[in-house]
Protein backbone atom coordinates (compact mmCIF):
# COMPACT_ATOMS: atom_id res chain seq x y z
CA UNK A 1 0.00 0.00 0.00
CA UNK A 2 1.44 3.17 -0.90
CA UNK A 3 2.12 6.01 1.69
CA UNK A 4 -1.09 8.19 2.03
CA UNK A 5 -0.52 11.84 0.46
CA UNK A 6 -3.34 13.29 2.72
CA UNK A 7 -3.03 13.44 6.74
CA UNK A 8 -5.64 11.78 8.46
CA UNK A 9 -8.21 14.19 10.43
CA UNK A 10 -10.00 13.76 13.74
CA UNK A 11 -13.49 13.96 12.52
CA UNK A 12 -12.76 11.11 10.00
CA UNK A 13 -11.87 9.04 13.25
CA UNK A 14 -13.92 6.95 15.35
CA UNK A 15 -13.97 5.06 17.95
CA UNK A 16 -13.36 1.55 16.97
CA UNK A 17 -11.84 1.92 14.02
CA UNK A 18 -9.32 -0.76 12.90
CA UNK A 19 -6.55 0.17 11.22
CA UNK A 20 -5.29 -1.93 8.21
CA UNK A 21 -3.14 -5.14 9.02
CA UNK A 22 0.00 -4.81 8.03
CA UNK A 23 2.32 -8.07 7.85
CA UNK A 24 5.72 -7.80 8.53
CA UNK A 25 8.15 -10.61 7.31
CA UNK A 26 10.92 -11.21 9.94
CA UNK A 27 14.48 -11.58 8.19
CA UNK A 28 17.69 -11.69 8.95
CA UNK A 29 17.98 -8.54 7.14
CA UNK A 30 14.83 -6.81 8.94
CA UNK A 31 16.68 -8.38 12.36
CA UNK A 32 20.45 -6.59 11.22
CA UNK A 33 19.70 -3.59 9.32
CA UNK A 34 17.20 -2.15 12.74
CA UNK A 35 19.94 -2.91 15.34
CA UNK A 36 22.68 -1.02 12.98
CA UNK A 37 20.14 1.79 12.10
CA UNK A 38 19.26 2.05 16.35
CA UNK A 39 23.25 1.33 16.94
CA UNK A 40 22.54 -1.35 18.92
CA UNK A 41 25.39 -4.02 18.08
CA UNK A 42 24.28 -6.37 20.91
CA UNK A 43 25.53 -9.73 19.46
CA UNK A 44 22.27 -11.42 20.15
CA UNK A 45 20.73 -8.97 17.18
CA UNK A 46 23.32 -10.17 14.44
CA UNK A 47 25.38 -12.67 15.23
CA UNK A 48 23.46 -16.29 15.21
CA UNK A 49 26.48 -18.51 17.05
CA UNK A 50 26.70 -15.78 19.88
CA UNK A 51 23.23 -15.75 20.12
CA UNK A 52 23.55 -19.70 20.66
CA UNK A 53 25.97 -19.19 22.75
CA UNK A 54 23.44 -17.61 25.17
CA UNK A 55 20.77 -19.52 25.05
CA UNK A 56 18.64 -18.04 21.86
CA UNK A 57 17.52 -20.55 19.30
CA UNK A 58 18.65 -17.63 16.96
CA UNK A 59 19.16 -13.73 16.71
CA UNK A 60 16.16 -11.80 17.38
CA UNK A 61 14.51 -8.21 17.05
CA UNK A 62 16.02 -5.39 19.27
CA UNK A 63 13.32 -3.50 21.28
CA UNK A 64 14.40 -0.08 19.50
CA UNK A 65 13.35 -1.90 15.91
CA UNK A 66 9.92 -3.10 17.59
CA UNK A 67 9.30 0.98 18.11
CA UNK A 68 10.33 1.73 14.87
CA UNK A 69 7.83 -0.56 13.46
CA UNK A 70 4.77 0.33 15.66
CA UNK A 71 5.49 3.72 14.67
CA UNK A 72 5.50 3.62 11.36
CA UNK A 73 2.39 1.26 11.49
CA UNK A 74 0.80 4.16 12.50
CA UNK A 75 1.93 6.90 10.59
CA UNK A 76 1.27 4.71 7.67
CA UNK A 77 -2.49 5.07 8.55
CA UNK A 78 -2.10 8.23 9.74
CA UNK A 79 -0.46 10.06 7.17
CA UNK A 80 2.46 12.53 6.73
CA UNK A 81 1.53 15.46 8.94
CA UNK A 82 0.56 13.10 11.78
CA UNK A 83 2.61 13.92 15.11
CA UNK A 84 3.39 10.91 17.28
CA UNK A 85 3.35 12.07 20.88
CA UNK A 86 3.86 8.60 22.47
CA UNK A 87 4.50 4.71 22.59
CA UNK A 88 3.69 2.80 24.91
CA UNK A 89 5.02 -1.01 24.45
CA UNK A 90 5.18 -4.43 26.24
CA UNK A 91 6.99 -6.66 24.80
CA UNK A 92 6.46 -10.76 24.72
CA UNK A 93 7.29 -13.20 22.16
CA UNK A 94 10.66 -12.73 20.78
CA UNK A 95 10.59 -12.11 16.87
CA UNK A 96 13.29 -14.53 15.30
CA UNK A 97 14.30 -14.77 11.72
CA UNK A 98 11.83 -16.34 9.48
CA UNK A 99 8.11 -15.49 11.12
CA UNK A 100 5.77 -13.15 10.38
CA UNK A 101 4.64 -10.27 12.72
CA UNK A 102 1.15 -9.10 12.10
CA UNK A 103 0.07 -5.84 13.47
CA UNK A 104 -3.23 -5.13 14.31
CA UNK A 105 -4.67 -1.68 15.68
CA UNK A 106 -7.65 -0.37 17.02
CA UNK A 107 -8.41 3.46 18.02
CA UNK A 108 -9.15 3.20 21.51
CA UNK A 109 -10.29 7.36 22.43
CA UNK A 110 -10.46 10.14 19.79
CA UNK A 111 -10.38 13.83 21.78
CA UNK A 112 -9.02 17.67 22.14
CA UNK A 113 -5.38 17.79 23.12
CA UNK A 114 -4.59 18.59 26.45
CA UNK A 115 -2.04 20.87 26.17
CA UNK A 116 -1.33 21.39 22.75
CA UNK A 117 -1.47 25.14 20.87
CA UNK A 118 -1.38 23.71 17.28
CA UNK A 119 -5.00 23.29 16.97
CA UNK A 120 -4.61 19.69 16.94
CA UNK A 121 -6.95 16.82 18.72
CA UNK A 122 -5.18 13.53 19.47
CA UNK A 123 -5.57 10.10 18.60
CA UNK A 124 -4.97 6.94 20.31
CA UNK A 125 -4.63 3.44 19.13
CA UNK A 126 -3.89 0.56 20.51
CA UNK A 127 -1.55 -1.71 18.72
CA UNK A 128 -0.64 -5.48 18.86
CA UNK A 129 2.45 -7.12 16.93
CA UNK A 130 2.13 -11.12 17.00
CA UNK A 131 3.94 -13.71 15.38
CA UNK A 132 3.20 -17.66 15.73
CA UNK A 133 5.02 -17.93 19.17
CA UNK A 134 2.49 -15.50 20.82
CA UNK A 135 2.29 -11.30 21.00
CA UNK A 136 5.64 -9.62 20.17
CA UNK A 137 4.53 -6.68 21.58
CA UNK A 138 1.32 -4.86 22.89
CA UNK A 139 0.85 -1.46 23.35
CA UNK A 140 -0.48 2.09 22.82
CA UNK A 141 -0.04 4.98 20.47
CA UNK A 142 -0.60 8.39 20.91
CA UNK A 143 -1.05 10.76 17.71
CA UNK A 144 -1.78 13.96 17.35
CA UNK A 145 -3.80 15.12 14.03
CA UNK A 146 -5.30 18.34 12.54
CA UNK A 147 -9.23 18.49 13.70
CA UNK A 148 -10.68 18.75 10.44
CA UNK A 149 -13.09 21.84 11.61
CA UNK A 150 -13.64 24.31 8.99
CA UNK A 151 -12.15 27.13 10.41
CA UNK B 1 32.17 -8.12 47.80
CA UNK B 2 34.17 -8.17 51.43
CA UNK B 3 31.63 -6.61 53.25
CA UNK B 4 29.34 -8.82 55.62
CA UNK B 5 25.95 -8.95 54.54
CA UNK B 6 22.54 -9.03 56.10
CA UNK B 7 21.02 -11.55 53.66
CA UNK B 8 17.16 -11.47 55.16
CA UNK B 9 14.96 -10.69 52.27
CA UNK B 10 13.97 -7.64 54.03
CA UNK B 11 17.59 -6.15 53.76
CA UNK B 12 18.30 -7.40 49.95
CA UNK B 13 15.60 -5.64 49.40
CA UNK B 14 16.30 -2.10 51.29
CA UNK B 15 19.87 -2.88 49.50
CA UNK B 16 17.71 -2.66 46.34
CA UNK B 17 15.88 0.29 46.80
CA UNK B 18 18.74 2.32 47.84
CA UNK B 19 19.61 2.51 44.34
CA UNK B 20 16.08 4.48 43.45
CA UNK B 21 16.70 7.88 42.87
CA UNK B 22 20.43 7.39 41.68
CA UNK B 23 21.72 8.56 38.33
CA UNK B 24 22.76 5.52 36.04
CA UNK B 25 26.01 7.58 35.61
CA UNK B 26 26.89 10.91 34.02
CA UNK B 27 24.64 12.43 31.36
CA UNK B 28 25.10 10.99 28.07
CA UNK B 29 25.65 13.39 24.94
CA UNK B 30 24.52 11.94 21.55
CA UNK B 31 28.15 11.41 19.63
CA UNK B 32 26.27 13.17 17.04
CA UNK B 33 22.93 16.14 16.19
CA UNK B 34 20.21 14.78 13.99
CA UNK B 35 21.34 14.06 10.90
CA UNK B 36 20.07 13.16 7.80
CA UNK B 37 22.30 9.85 7.31
CA UNK B 38 21.13 7.78 10.25
CA UNK B 39 17.39 8.97 9.62
CA UNK B 40 17.92 7.42 6.54
CA UNK B 41 19.23 3.96 7.38
CA UNK B 42 16.59 3.99 10.02
CA UNK B 43 13.60 4.62 7.32
CA UNK B 44 15.29 2.43 4.80
CA UNK B 45 15.74 -0.30 7.79
CA UNK B 46 11.75 0.01 8.97
CA UNK B 47 10.19 -0.28 5.08
CA UNK B 48 8.94 3.62 6.49
CA UNK B 49 7.91 5.62 3.55
CA UNK B 50 6.41 9.14 4.92
CA UNK B 51 8.32 11.85 3.52
CA UNK B 52 8.68 14.52 6.43
CA UNK B 53 11.74 11.91 7.46
CA UNK B 54 13.90 12.71 4.18
CA UNK B 55 11.92 15.66 2.36
CA UNK B 56 12.03 18.98 3.03
CA UNK B 57 9.43 20.55 0.96
CA UNK B 58 7.06 17.51 2.07
CA UNK B 59 7.92 17.86 5.47
CA UNK B 60 7.34 22.03 5.85
CA UNK B 61 3.57 21.10 3.36
CA UNK B 62 3.11 19.01 6.33
CA UNK B 63 3.13 21.88 9.07
CA UNK B 64 7.10 20.75 10.30
CA UNK B 65 9.69 23.72 10.18
CA UNK B 66 11.55 20.91 8.05
CA UNK B 67 12.90 17.21 7.77
CA UNK B 68 12.09 15.64 10.91
CA UNK B 69 13.41 12.40 12.86
CA UNK B 70 10.75 9.50 13.66
CA UNK B 71 9.90 10.03 16.67
CA UNK B 72 10.55 6.43 17.70
CA UNK B 73 14.47 6.99 16.76
CA UNK B 74 14.66 8.93 20.13
CA UNK B 75 16.90 6.12 21.85
CA UNK B 76 18.86 5.90 18.48
CA UNK B 77 20.73 9.23 18.99
CA UNK B 78 22.09 8.48 22.77
CA UNK B 79 23.35 5.21 21.62
CA UNK B 80 26.51 4.17 23.15
CA UNK B 81 27.68 2.71 19.31
CA UNK B 82 29.99 -0.31 18.02
CA UNK B 83 33.10 0.61 19.87
CA UNK B 84 32.22 1.35 23.56
CA UNK B 85 30.24 -2.25 22.91
CA UNK B 86 33.38 -3.57 22.09
CA UNK B 87 35.31 -2.16 25.13
CA UNK B 88 32.21 -2.85 28.08
CA UNK B 89 32.72 -6.56 26.21
CA UNK B 90 36.15 -6.89 27.24
CA UNK B 91 35.79 -4.95 30.52
CA UNK B 92 33.29 -7.50 31.48
CA UNK B 93 35.20 -10.55 30.35
CA UNK B 94 38.40 -9.11 32.18
CA UNK B 95 36.27 -8.42 34.87
CA UNK B 96 37.57 -5.30 35.84
CA UNK B 97 34.86 -2.58 35.04
CA UNK B 98 37.22 0.02 36.00
CA UNK B 99 34.09 3.02 36.43
CA UNK B 100 30.93 1.56 37.86
CA UNK B 101 27.84 2.88 37.47
CA UNK B 102 24.91 2.55 39.47
CA UNK B 103 23.64 0.17 36.89
CA UNK B 104 27.16 -2.01 37.31
CA UNK B 105 27.01 -1.97 40.93
CA UNK B 106 22.89 -2.99 41.27
CA UNK B 107 23.32 -5.63 38.71
CA UNK B 108 26.41 -6.97 40.41
CA UNK B 109 23.78 -6.85 43.66
CA UNK B 110 21.24 -8.92 41.75
CA UNK B 111 24.11 -11.56 40.03
CA UNK B 112 24.96 -12.17 43.65
CA UNK B 113 21.50 -13.44 44.37
CA UNK B 114 21.09 -15.29 41.63
CA UNK B 115 18.96 -12.99 39.42
CA UNK B 116 21.28 -13.61 36.76
CA UNK B 117 18.97 -13.36 33.52
CA UNK B 118 17.51 -10.07 32.07
CA UNK B 119 14.63 -9.64 29.62
CA UNK B 120 13.34 -6.20 28.67
CA UNK B 121 9.54 -6.15 29.36
CA UNK B 122 8.10 -2.19 28.94
CA UNK B 123 9.71 0.79 27.08
CA UNK B 124 7.31 3.90 27.04
CA UNK B 125 8.35 6.87 25.27
CA UNK B 126 6.70 10.64 25.30
CA UNK B 127 7.93 13.20 22.94
CA UNK B 128 7.24 16.83 23.47
CA UNK B 129 8.13 18.12 19.82
CA UNK B 130 9.39 16.43 16.84
CA UNK B 131 13.24 16.41 16.43
CA UNK B 132 15.08 18.29 13.33
CA UNK B 133 18.01 18.24 11.45
CA UNK B 134 20.72 19.80 13.74
CA UNK B 135 19.25 18.97 17.37
CA UNK B 136 21.74 17.49 20.02
CA UNK B 137 20.29 15.66 22.76
CA UNK B 138 21.25 15.10 25.99
CA UNK B 139 20.34 11.78 28.26
CA UNK B 140 20.26 11.67 31.66
CA UNK B 141 19.19 8.53 33.33
CA UNK B 142 18.04 7.41 36.86
CA UNK B 143 16.99 4.08 38.49
CA UNK B 144 13.18 5.40 38.92
CA UNK B 145 11.83 1.50 40.56
CA UNK B 146 13.08 -1.67 41.82
CA UNK B 147 10.47 -3.94 42.48
CA UNK B 148 10.11 -6.51 45.90
CA UNK B 149 10.54 -10.05 44.50
CA UNK B 150 7.96 -11.10 41.76
CA UNK B 151 6.90 -14.46 40.84
CA UNK B 152 6.94 -14.34 37.13
CA UNK B 153 6.27 -17.02 34.06
CA UNK B 154 9.98 -16.80 33.50
CA UNK B 155 11.04 -16.93 37.50
CA UNK B 156 11.18 -15.14 40.30
CA UNK B 157 12.74 -11.74 39.75
CA UNK B 158 12.81 -8.01 40.38
CA UNK B 159 11.59 -5.23 38.02
CA UNK B 160 14.11 -2.44 37.58
CA UNK B 161 12.39 0.80 35.94
CA UNK B 162 14.77 3.38 34.73
CA UNK B 163 13.67 6.50 33.51
CA UNK B 164 15.86 9.05 30.97
CA UNK B 165 15.11 12.49 30.46
CA UNK B 166 16.02 14.14 26.84
CA UNK B 167 17.11 17.51 26.69
CA UNK B 168 17.68 19.89 23.88
CA UNK B 169 20.91 21.87 23.14
CA UNK B 170 18.70 24.92 25.19
CA UNK B 171 18.38 22.83 27.64
CA UNK B 172 14.88 22.27 27.10
CA UNK B 173 13.03 18.65 27.45
CA UNK B 174 12.41 17.18 24.56
CA UNK B 175 11.29 13.52 25.28
CA UNK B 176 11.28 11.55 28.50
CA UNK B 177 11.37 7.67 28.04
CA UNK B 178 10.80 4.81 30.62
CA UNK B 179 12.13 0.92 30.41
CA UNK B 180 11.56 -1.46 32.83
CA UNK B 181 13.85 -4.81 32.32
CA UNK B 182 13.05 -7.77 34.71
CA UNK B 183 16.39 -9.17 36.41
CA UNK B 184 15.86 -12.73 37.09
CA UNK B 185 16.67 -16.83 38.47
CA UNK B 186 15.68 -18.59 35.87
CA UNK B 187 13.11 -21.51 36.42
CA UNK B 188 14.58 -24.81 36.97
CA UNK B 189 13.49 -27.34 34.39
CA UNK B 190 10.78 -29.63 36.17
CA UNK B 191 10.46 -33.30 35.92
CA UNK B 192 7.12 -33.91 35.06
CA UNK B 193 5.72 -34.86 32.07
CA UNK B 194 8.63 -34.14 29.51
CA UNK B 195 7.56 -32.97 26.56
CA UNK B 196 8.41 -34.87 22.78
CA UNK B 197 11.85 -34.87 21.90
CA UNK B 198 13.35 -34.81 25.67
CA UNK B 199 15.49 -38.18 25.86
CA UNK B 200 13.22 -39.20 28.85
CA UNK B 201 11.95 -42.74 28.13
CA UNK B 202 8.60 -42.75 26.41
CA UNK B 203 6.34 -45.53 27.77
CA UNK B 204 5.99 -48.64 25.19
CA UNK B 205 2.77 -49.09 23.78
CA UNK B 206 1.15 -52.29 25.04
CA UNK B 207 2.01 -55.37 23.57
CA UNK B 208 -0.11 -57.26 21.14
CA UNK B 209 -0.85 -60.61 22.35
CA UNK B 210 0.55 -63.00 19.48
CA UNK B 211 -0.93 -66.08 18.44
CA UNK B 212 -0.68 -68.78 15.33
CA UNK B 213 -3.46 -66.95 14.20
CA UNK B 214 -2.86 -63.41 14.35
CA UNK B 215 1.04 -63.45 14.13
CA UNK B 216 1.51 -63.09 10.14
CA UNK B 217 -0.43 -59.76 10.36
CA UNK B 218 2.39 -57.71 12.75
CA UNK B 219 5.10 -60.01 10.98
CA UNK B 220 4.02 -58.64 7.73
CA UNK B 221 3.72 -55.00 8.85
CA UNK B 222 7.05 -54.97 10.21
CA UNK B 223 7.98 -55.64 6.67
CA UNK B 224 6.07 -52.75 5.25
CA UNK B 225 2.89 -54.63 3.93
CA UNK B 226 -0.56 -54.90 5.14
CA UNK B 227 -1.63 -58.67 4.97
CA UNK B 228 -5.45 -59.51 5.17
CA UNK B 229 -6.55 -63.20 5.81
CA UNK B 230 -7.68 -64.51 3.19
CA UNK B 231 -9.75 -68.00 3.15
CA UNK B 232 -8.06 -71.05 0.96
CA UNK B 233 -11.39 -72.67 -0.11
CA UNK B 234 -13.71 -69.81 -0.46
CA UNK B 235 -11.13 -66.75 -0.81
CA UNK B 236 -13.39 -64.21 1.37
CA UNK B 237 -11.29 -61.86 3.19
CA UNK B 238 -11.73 -61.12 6.90
CA UNK B 239 -10.27 -59.10 9.67
CA UNK B 240 -9.91 -59.33 12.28
CA UNK B 241 -7.78 -63.04 11.59
CA UNK B 242 -10.01 -65.92 13.13
CA UNK B 243 -8.96 -69.60 13.16
CA UNK B 244 -11.96 -70.49 10.39
CA UNK B 245 -13.95 -69.15 7.68
CA UNK B 246 -17.54 -67.75 9.12
CA UNK B 247 -18.77 -68.27 5.36
CA UNK B 248 -17.60 -71.81 4.71
CA UNK B 249 -15.76 -73.07 7.63
CA UNK B 250 -12.65 -74.14 6.40
CA UNK B 251 -9.66 -73.95 8.50
CA UNK B 252 -7.53 -73.02 5.55
CA UNK B 253 -6.55 -69.95 4.86
CA UNK B 254 -3.36 -67.48 3.10
CA UNK B 255 -2.79 -63.51 3.24
CA UNK B 256 -3.01 -61.54 0.54
CA UNK B 257 -1.38 -57.58 0.78
CA UNK B 258 -3.49 -55.04 0.48
CA UNK B 259 -2.83 -52.01 -1.48
CA UNK B 260 -3.61 -49.66 1.86
CA UNK B 261 -5.78 -47.35 0.09
CA UNK B 262 -9.27 -47.28 1.82
CA UNK B 263 -11.86 -44.70 2.99
CA UNK B 264 -13.09 -43.80 6.35
CA UNK B 265 -16.06 -45.55 7.18
CA UNK B 266 -16.55 -44.21 11.00
CA UNK B 267 -13.89 -42.75 13.50
CA UNK B 268 -13.93 -41.50 17.29
CA UNK B 269 -11.51 -39.07 18.85
CA UNK B 270 -10.16 -40.42 21.88
CA UNK B 271 -9.28 -37.32 24.62
CA UNK B 272 -9.38 -39.12 28.08
CA UNK B 273 -8.75 -41.75 29.72
CA UNK B 274 -5.07 -41.32 28.46
CA UNK B 275 -3.54 -43.85 28.23
CA UNK B 276 0.67 -43.99 28.74
CA UNK B 277 2.34 -44.57 24.97
CA UNK B 278 -0.69 -43.14 22.99
CA UNK B 279 -0.73 -39.39 21.89
CA UNK B 280 -3.98 -37.25 22.48
CA UNK B 281 -6.45 -36.54 21.29
CA UNK B 282 -6.50 -40.46 19.89
CA UNK B 283 -8.13 -40.10 16.48
CA UNK B 284 -9.13 -44.16 15.50
CA UNK B 285 -10.82 -45.05 12.37
CA UNK B 286 -12.59 -47.80 11.00
CA UNK B 287 -11.75 -47.67 7.40
CA UNK B 288 -13.36 -49.55 4.80
CA UNK B 289 -10.27 -51.06 2.30
CA UNK B 290 -10.03 -51.15 -1.30
CA UNK B 291 -10.35 -54.86 -0.98
CA UNK B 292 -13.53 -55.09 0.92
CA UNK B 293 -12.79 -55.51 4.49
CA UNK B 294 -12.33 -53.39 7.22
CA UNK B 295 -9.91 -52.36 9.69
CA UNK B 296 -9.62 -50.79 12.73
CA UNK B 297 -6.72 -48.55 13.05
CA UNK B 298 -5.12 -45.04 13.90
CA UNK B 299 -5.26 -41.99 11.79
CA UNK B 300 -1.60 -40.20 11.68
CA UNK B 301 -0.71 -36.91 10.05
CA UNK B 302 -4.59 -35.21 10.16
CA UNK B 303 -6.03 -32.36 12.46
CA UNK B 304 -8.39 -34.34 14.15
CA UNK B 305 -10.82 -31.24 13.52
CA UNK B 306 -10.51 -32.32 9.77
CA UNK B 307 -11.31 -36.04 9.79
CA UNK B 308 -14.76 -36.86 8.14
CA UNK B 309 -16.22 -40.17 7.16
CA UNK B 310 -15.67 -41.10 3.29
CA UNK B 311 -12.66 -39.56 3.33
CA UNK B 312 -10.12 -41.37 1.29
CA UNK B 313 -6.83 -42.59 3.21
CA UNK B 314 -3.59 -44.59 2.81
CA UNK B 315 -2.09 -46.58 4.86
CA UNK B 316 1.77 -45.85 6.40
CA UNK B 317 3.54 -48.21 8.58
CA UNK B 318 4.41 -46.88 11.39
CA UNK B 319 7.41 -48.14 13.54
CA UNK B 320 5.41 -46.93 17.30
CA UNK B 321 9.03 -48.50 18.77
CA UNK B 322 12.12 -50.71 17.99
CA UNK B 323 9.92 -53.74 17.76
CA UNK B 324 6.50 -52.65 17.06
CA UNK B 325 4.98 -51.94 13.39
CA UNK B 326 1.73 -50.72 13.20
CA UNK B 327 -0.54 -50.31 10.15
CA UNK B 328 -2.23 -46.26 10.73
CA UNK B 329 -3.88 -44.13 7.91
CA UNK B 330 -3.03 -40.95 6.75
CA UNK B 331 -5.37 -38.79 4.01
CA UNK B 332 -4.59 -39.65 0.86
CA UNK B 333 -2.36 -38.11 -1.49
CA UNK B 334 -2.83 -36.42 -4.77
CA UNK B 335 0.20 -38.94 -5.50
CA UNK B 336 -1.35 -41.81 -3.11
CA UNK B 337 0.77 -44.77 -3.94
CA UNK B 338 -0.79 -47.67 -1.59
CA UNK B 339 1.25 -50.13 0.90
CA UNK B 340 4.82 -49.93 0.11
Amino acid sequence: MAFPTATRTVAEVTVGEVLPELAVPVTRTLIVSGAIASRDYQDVHHDHELAADRGSPDIFMNILTTNGLVGRYVTDWAGPGAVIEAVSIRLGAPNYPGETMTLTGTVTAVGPARDRSDGRGVVEISVRGSNPLGDHVTGTVRVALPTGEGT
Amino acid sequence: MTDTLDTTPDAFQARLQAFEGRPVGPPTVAPDEVNQAMIRHWVEAMGDENPVYLDEEAARANGFPGVVAPATMLQAWVMRGLRASLEADRARAEGSTADPTAYDELFLLLDGAGFTSVVATNCDQDYRRPLVLGDRLTATAVIEAVSAQKQTGLGDGHFVTTRLDFTDAAGAEVATMRFRILRFKPKPVTAEAPPAGTDAPRPRRPRPALTEDIAFFFEGAKEGKLLIQRCASCGKLRHPPLPACPHCRSFDWDTVESTGRGTVFSFVVTHYPQVPGFDYPLPIAVVELEEGTRIVAGLTGIDVGAIEIGMAVEVELVAVDEDLTLPMFRPAGPAATGAR
